[in-house]
């Protein structure tokens, strides 16, 4: 007998399970709506020229392979925190923050959600929009937090839902921890106006919350790194100390990679190293150090001028590209002769795009169409190229109509 | 934090992994693509069978599974994670974890920090005799409650340098069977430690052949140089194939909070030198290299001790294995090598035998003799 006869076979990812059956698909005319990672017209994978840039750099440097520190590449960390806070924020200057490497998105929010386990006792309450990455749950679960959610997408709209949010975050316990989407909302593509976002800034500052920022898809939503830090950047300068975590998975493509940083804003020095070293307590028994590469060749972007002109380029041209393929399924849907609204397709932002479809719907374009999606009625638009957007505006027609 | 040295005293990336990390560079077809949540499915096969050896039955049974890790500690982590959600019960926090007097110390906090509440140790280390103190392992082994985990250092013991013998292996197996103790066993040094692949993953294979469903940790920042890549995997025995299934699947959704998936960058050295007969066998010879030169610091150190006439008896510094040598030094003689010659160890006695070289030989022999005939 086996000590595991009592372990269940864990569900199938079901984003995985999208892709899988893309796979078995004969048909040629299939597309995968479901990938969470850039594609360029061809539908192909993109290496930024930047990066092959850095990548010559550091082969022909022969450095060693010696551990790095458990907070990471300190050229990069503190690359990443000039990146998200600008390079004229007080925070930054003043030296009042800390930035530990973390393993991508993922890794930096979990670092996250273990430290406010430890150490934020006012709550264990972590509040997500309502919808919100699906692996969010589960790693606030796991560091030992407890999920809520308040009002964010609006079904009948396709939009956000203003109101409903800012009732619930009113309602919000004083001092729960509240998560917000820094940008290109992960899976609506739905994101508050600057006026909203001050709105919530002082909600969420009369409520006395803790904010943790997920930043993803800084430079990659409306392909200006600024104007995508702006939320995250006004929460601090408002005087909320924000926790945030940043990926350089599409922004650089450097998926797997794993280049991803956390940063705690902190009130003085003094306190962003106890905060350190606190941190550090948490990496080590997980993984000791982080792993190189990734942050070396965004260390080396970032840190280039020449490199990071260049990086600055090209993530527009994969904002500019997606953000033309939302108006050219639009404009192919009215050629269609389709009579719906679909202009939350053009107002919604960066990779992802929530169409409004309903799982039958979706299951025909499945079925039917070899166009393959999340049931949500989520799709990739980093799927979508010129070559397949005509298909596929027919195709939701079709299902649609 | 440690790791090798050259005779110089300097870092050493391997040759192979210089021509492999080329090689990768020169290919326009790679990308930077999400690895699978279990990694690099060449990676994941191919360090497995380091780990169990070519010919073991458990590959040939299908009951092997395999996740890519960052590093060592990351494989230790995923499968602490695992054993507190599903051993002996579910969520069982109550499961004793057993770590050995000494250990490396950040045992203590993987298991801590994945929530295991009882966290003990088992007699490891004779300091009087400067060996294994096998009767007291046993015995904490027989005294040990049913399914208590044990963690094994599969070779090279950090930080003792002392391993059991292949005699030894077998009577703790024996006990642990009798006793349905888990064995978790850490192998961050094979091939490093005796410059053979398989004379190092003795121990582990031994307890396969035995009929164990164990797991095993391993790195490849010291047998590969691969330090800051991050480059592990933690090795699943099972029963047989479905069990191995349904737990690579809870595998997966720990891998998926913690890391997501893992970094691509050394796990394509390591899967691209370990796939290929040619450039196996360069990093064979590089591993040896290593090896040799740390067993060569240890026969010189020993012999001119010996010369010296220093105190006390130093075959434990050419009997023990691996990186790291207790040799047996108490505080006050530690602090004396530290403040009055600058040779920098652990209060514990331990030496980084990797930071001697035929430069320093000599210095060190004569300090460690001031050391231990001017202090008490």
């Amino acid at each position: 007998s086996s000590w595991w006869s009592h372990v269940e076979m864990g569900p199938p990812d079901p984003i995985l399970g999208v892709t899988e059956a893309f796979k078995r698909d004969t048909n040629s005319k299939k597309m995968n709506l479901g990938v969470g990672a850039y594609r360029d017209d061809n539908g192909k994978p993109y290496v930024l020229n930047c990066v092959r840039k850095a990548e010559a750099m550091i082969a022909s440097k022969k450095m060693d392979k010696e551990y790095l520190p458990i907070g990471g590449l300190a050229d990069f960390t503190r690359a990443s925190a000039e990146l998200a806070l600008g390079e004229n924020s007080e925070a930054f200057k003043s030296g009042r923050y800390v930035t530990v490497q973390g393993i991508s998105g993922t890794g930096s929010l979990r670092i996250g959600a273990n430290f406010l386990q430890r150490f934020f006792k006012s709550s264990r309450d972590v509040y997500l929009p309502k919808p919100s990455w699906g692996n969010h749950t589960p790693i606030f679960r796991d560091a030992g937090l407890q999920l809520q959610a308040y009002r964010y997408y609006d079904p009948k709209t396709c939009s956000l839902d203003f109101s409903g949010a800012m009732d619930d975050i009113s309602k919000i316990p004083e001092k729960s921890i509240i998560l917000l989407h820094a940008c290109a909302h992960n899976p609506t593509g739905v994101d508050p106006r600057q006026e909203q976002w001050k709105e919530m800034a002082a909600m969420v500052k009369k409520r006395n919350l803790l904010v943790y920022f997920d930043m993803a898809y800084q430079g990659f939503a409306s392909g200006d790194i600024n104007r995508d830090a702006w939320a995250a950047r006004y929460f601090i300068e408002q005087g909320i100390n924000v926790i945030l975590s940043q990926s350089y998975a599409k922004n650089m493509g450097l998926y797997g990679e794993r280049a991803g940083a956390f940063t705690v804003i902190c009130s003085d020095a003094e306190e962003a190293k106890r905060v350190e070293s606190q941190l550090k307590i948490l990496i080590r028994p997980m993984y000791s150090n982080p792993p190189l590469n990734g942050a070396r060749i965004a260390s080396i972007i970032l840190n280039t001028p020449e490199l990071r002109k260049e990086w600055l380029v090209e993530v527009k041209s994969m904002a500019d590209r997606i953000i033309s393929m939302r108006t050219q399924l639009v404009s192919n849907l009215k050629k269609e002769g389709s009579s719906h609204n679909w202009q939350h397709i053009t107002d919604q932002i960066g990779m992802f795009c929530f169409t409004g479809l309903k799982p039958e719907q979706v299951e025909r374009l499945i079925k039917e169409f070899s166009i393959y999606m999340t049931k949500d009625g989520r799709i990739s638009v980093a799927g979508v190229t010129s070559g397949n957007v005509g298909y596929l505006a027919h195709a939701i027609h079709q299902v649609t109509k | 934090l440690a790791a090798y040295r050259t005779d110089e005293g300097q870092p050493w990336v391997l040759p192979v992994v210089k021509k492999v990390e080329q090689m990768i560079a020169n290919n326009n077809s790679l990308n930077h693509e999400y690895l699978p949540i279990l990694g690099l499915p060449e990676f994941r096969a191919n360090a497995s069978r380091i780990a169990l050896g070519d010919d073991s039955p458990a590959i040939k049974e299908n009951r092997i599974g395999s996740v890519q890790s960052l590093g060592g500690t990351g494989a230790l982590r995923i499968g602490a994670e695992f054993l507190r959600r599903w051993y002996n019960g579910n969520n069982n926090t109550a499961t004793p974890v057993y770590i050995s007097a000494p250990s490396w110390e950040n045992h203590n906090s993987v298991f801590v920090d994945a929530g295991f509440k009882d966290i003990r140790t088992y007699r490891y280390w004779d300091a009087a005799k400067r060996g294994l103190d096998l009767q007291g392992l046993l015995d904490d082994m027989e005294k040990a409650p049913e399914f208590s985990i044990f963690i094994l250092h599969a070779c090279a013991h950090n930080p003792t340098g002392t391993d059991p013998t292949p005699d030894q292996w077998k009577q703790i197996a024996a006990v642990m069977k009798r006793r349905f103790l888990f064995p978790f066993f850490d192998s961050a040094y094979q091939g490093f430690a005796s410059g053979s692949l398989d004379k190092d993953a003795w121990a582990v294979r031994y307890f396969v052949s035995e009929g164990f469903e164990l797991f095993c940790a391993q790195s490849f920042s010291k047998n590969f140089g691969l330090y800051n890549e991050r480059v592990g995997n933690l090795t699943v025995v099972g029963k047989d194939a479905d069990n191995v299934q349904r737990v690579l699947s809870q595998m997966e959704k720990i891998v998926r909070t913690t890391w997501s998936n893992p970094p691509s960058q050394g796990a394509r050295i390591v899967a691209t030198t370990l796939s290929s007969p040619q450039l196996f066998a360069e990093w064979y010879d590089n591993v040896k290299t290593m090896a040799d030169r740390v067993l060569l610091m240890r026969s010189e150190l020993r012999s001119r001790l010996e010369s010296l006439g220093t105190p006390g008896t130093w075959n434990h510094i050419t009997e023990q294995i691996g990186m790291f040598s207790f040799t047996g030094l108490n505080p006050k003689q530690v602090e004396y090598m530290i403040k009055e010659k600058h040779i920098y160890l652990m209060a514990s006695g331990r030496i980084n035998m990797c930071g001697l070289t035929t430069k320093n030989l000599d210095y060190v022999a004569k300090s460690i003799h001031e050391a231990v005939t001017k202090i008490q």
